[in-house]
């Protein structure tokens, strides 16, 4: 039984429709990405699946329990990192997970054992008696993370918890993670932005945009799907008469373009591609002045998919975050 | 309810940190108090008013002789002698007096003759309370220089009017106490009910309720009781230090203190109860903010705290009629200022308590456990 079942999942807000039919699975203790632009539907289809809306249409399995007929099994269930911080600055840490675990009603033992487990395994054990106010961004995203899970839950939702963290606390945060999701089994879905930490982490990464599903495999399988495995960028002393087409002849060449004084080659091989280029440009008596050669990464993988920059995407649609406030 | 405790001791946890938030909750219903308490509650007095003796018998002597007792005593006035009736009335245009007592050249003959005779009081009628403690000193004093009024024939033996005050003087202080304690306890329920409400809500606090096992019951139930718990706190606080400084006798006589205390919660409740009504559906932090003042004037002049509600027009009656605060008013006033016990004040407990009801009804079939 996957861990969490969606089946045509719908969401719509008057006439706008955030989620279209969206299907996927999770199998149990994997890492399962949620990528897509800000505005694609990831949120939406989170706060689904954590019962905080009602779908329109479909539905969807977590853990076994539908999320509309057994929504408090749900709960039970889950452990949820919302996208904005939600820790009490006014409270300490302590009473942060505290609060929490009574919250979902850990009887006292096991509540004092799994708190100074939790603060332990996301290092605030000398932080707990501090008001999270006095803690910085990264600290406090630790906070939230011990407390999603202050009630041993099997499946852990994270809604971009490395987002406007430092490059040094977002790596501290997915090692904690990934420490975590070891010692405790743990399934996890877990939408970002930053397609690097994608690829490091996750077993299965579904692609969303404009609240579809555009694809969904291993990052390994993502990246191998789109043509072009490697990018070639070169740049020549000279550059003769029809001379694209010649690159675009080279083997393994899936296109060519040109900005200014770089060509960049598309390629299935890059090594073929390579050697064949440096006796192309021999035989024209042309020198080649620069060559890069770079892997495909999931940032490409995602441009492909979602047609778009990141960039561009986020400040389209970054409004759409607040959806909790406007709605 | 486990569920709702803990929501209840994160409230009055974070509630125990923010000094900020008890001060403000306090500082204006007292600063209320004891300003306007000290602002209307006095006598008018050192009034200037001017004599013009145009007649200079003895009866007109023995009416200027009662003016200067009054100036020199009671200080309502002090009197300012005119030879000149035009030079008089020129000052009290220009506001250097405030009323102008002119005894008319006949006044003393026509006395005698027991021909209707007149003195004039001419006034600066541009305030109310100046022209009224005038009038009405003057009239005394006039009615004392025997046997004659300011206008009007005078009847041999006039019916007497004998008043028996009930109970012990009130100065105005006092009788703004009652509406500061319910201001204080709307404040709290505004700042840390309304208020905190809506923006735990718009930073996603709320969101981290949602995703736990919590029912709807226990939700509203933790928001409400929280709430009323830190409204009773400030109204508990306002009506002691309030009690001291309008001088109410025996401040902490024990029944009376459980007694307040009990229209206190019940006011609080009734209060949290229409906030939670009016805010259950608002996401923007701007909104709770923007009704603070519309909800004080509203709730705050009709209930009578400040002016009787004889005195109003028809429309605002009808508000003072649905609004709480009349009632929370009424009780705290039997309870204070008459030292009843609760049986004078089951209406008001009665009107609370549906109010309550009600509005905790609407609310809780509007509130809605998603996002």
């Amino acid at each position: 039984m996957p861990a969490i079942d969606v089946r045509n999942l719908v969401k719509r807000f008057g006439d706008f429709t955030a989620v279209k039919g969206v299907s996927f699975a999770v199998a149990e203790g994997e890492v399962f990405g949620l990528l897509g632009p800000n505005g694609a539907g990831k949120s939406t289809i989170i706060r689904m699946l954590t019962t905080l809306l009602a779908p329109t249409g479909g539905t969807a399995l977590v853990n076994g329990f539908d999320i509309l007929k057994e929504s408090d099994s749900v709960r039970r269930s889950i452990g949820v990192i919302p996208q904005a911080m939600t820790s009490d600055l006014e409270l300490s840490v302590y009473e942060n997970l505290l609060i929490y675990a009574k919250l979902y009603g850990v009887p006292r033992d096991r509540r004092t054992r799994l708190i100074a487990e939790l603060l332990e395994a996301v290092e605030l054990t000398q932080w707990a008696d501090k008001p999270v106010r006095n803690l910085s961004g990264g600290m406090r995203r630790r906070v939230e993370i011990a407390r999603g899970l202050v009630h041993e839950p099997s499946i852990f939702f994270l809604d971009e918890p490395t987002t406007g963290l430092d490059p040094v606390s977002r790596v501290a945060v997915w090692e904690m993670l990934r420490r975590i999701k070891q010692e405790r089994s743990l399934t996890v879905l877990i939408t970002t932005h930053y397609m690097d930490e994608a690829d490091r982490l996750c077993d299965h990464i579904a692609i969303v945009d404009h609240g579809e599903l555009k694809a969904l495999d291993s990052p390994a399988m993502l990246k191998a799907s789109i043509a072009g495995r490697n990018l070639l960028e070169v740049s020549f002393g000279s550059v003769p008469e029809g001379w694209s087409d010649r690159l675009a002849a080279l083997p393994a060449v899936d296109s060519v373009t040109r900005h200014d004084a770089i060509f960049r080659l598309s390629s299935d091989d890059g090594p073929r591609t390579t050697e064949a280029l440096f006796d192309a440009a021999r035989s024209a008596g042309v020198a080649v002045s620069s060559l890069a050669v770079q892997s495909t990464t999931l940032d490409d993988v995602f441009v492909h998919y979602t047609g778009r920059a990141l960039r561009d995407a986020l400040q389209e649609a970054a409004p759409r975050d607040f959806s909790f406030i406007r709605r | 309810m486990s569920r709702t405790w803990a929501i209840i001791e994160r409230e009055m946890r974070r509630f125990r940190r923010s000094p900020t938030l008890i001060f403000m909750s306090l500082v204006m219903p007292i600063l209320q108090l004891v300003v306007l308490g000290n602002a209307f509650g006095g006598n008018v007095k050192h009034l200037k008013l001017a004599v013009v003796d145009q007649d200079h018998g003895v009866p007109a002597v023995r009416i200027r002789e009662l003016a200067n007792a009054v100036a020199a005593n009671a200080q309502t006035f002090d009197t300012v002698a005119y030879a000149d009736q035009g030079a008089a009335l020129a000052a009290l245009r220009d506001g250097r007096v405030n009323g102008v007592l002119t005894i008319p050249p006949d006044y003393s003959r026509r006395l005698l003759a027991k021909d209707a005779p007149h003195v004039a009081l001419v006034e600066d009628n541009s305030d109310n309370f100046v022209t009224a403690t005038l009038a009405a000193s003057v009239g005394n004093l006039v009615v004392a220089s025997q046997p004659v009024t300011v206008s009007g024939t005078r009847l041999a033996l006039p019916p007497s009017l004998d008043v028996v005050e009930v109970y012990p003087y009130v100065p105005y202080i006092q009788y703004l106490l009652p509406g500061s304690i319910a201001m204080s306890i709307f404040m709290m329920v505004m700042i840390g009910g309304g208020i905190i409400f809506i923006d735990d809500k718009a930073r996603g606090l709320h969101e981290g309720y949602l995703v736990t096992p919590i029912t709807k019951f226990e939700l509203i139930a933790g928001f409400n009781l929280s709430g009323t718990i830190k409204a009773v706190i400030a109204g508990g606080v306002l009506m002691t230090i309030g009690s001291v400084i309008a001088g109410i006798p025996d401040p902490f006589a024990p029944m009376r203190l459980l007694r307040l205390l009990i229209v206190i919660v019940m006011t609080a409740f009734a209060l949290i109860s229409l906030m939670f009504l009016l805010m259950v559906r608002v996401r923007d932090p701007l909104v709770p903010r923007a009704t603070f003042g519309i909800l004080n004037t509203l709730l705050y002049f009709p209930s009578g705290a400040v002016y009787p509600q004889q005195g109003f027009p028809a429309w605002m009656q009808v508000i003072a009629r649905v609004d709480p605060f009349t009632y929370a008013v009424h009780a705290f006033k039997s309870l204070l200022l008459k030292n009843t016990d609760l049986s004078a004040v089951t209406t008001d407990l009665l009107y609370l308590a549906v109010f309550s009801t009600v509005a905790m009804t609407l609310a809780t079939s509007l509130f809605r456990r998603t996002l």
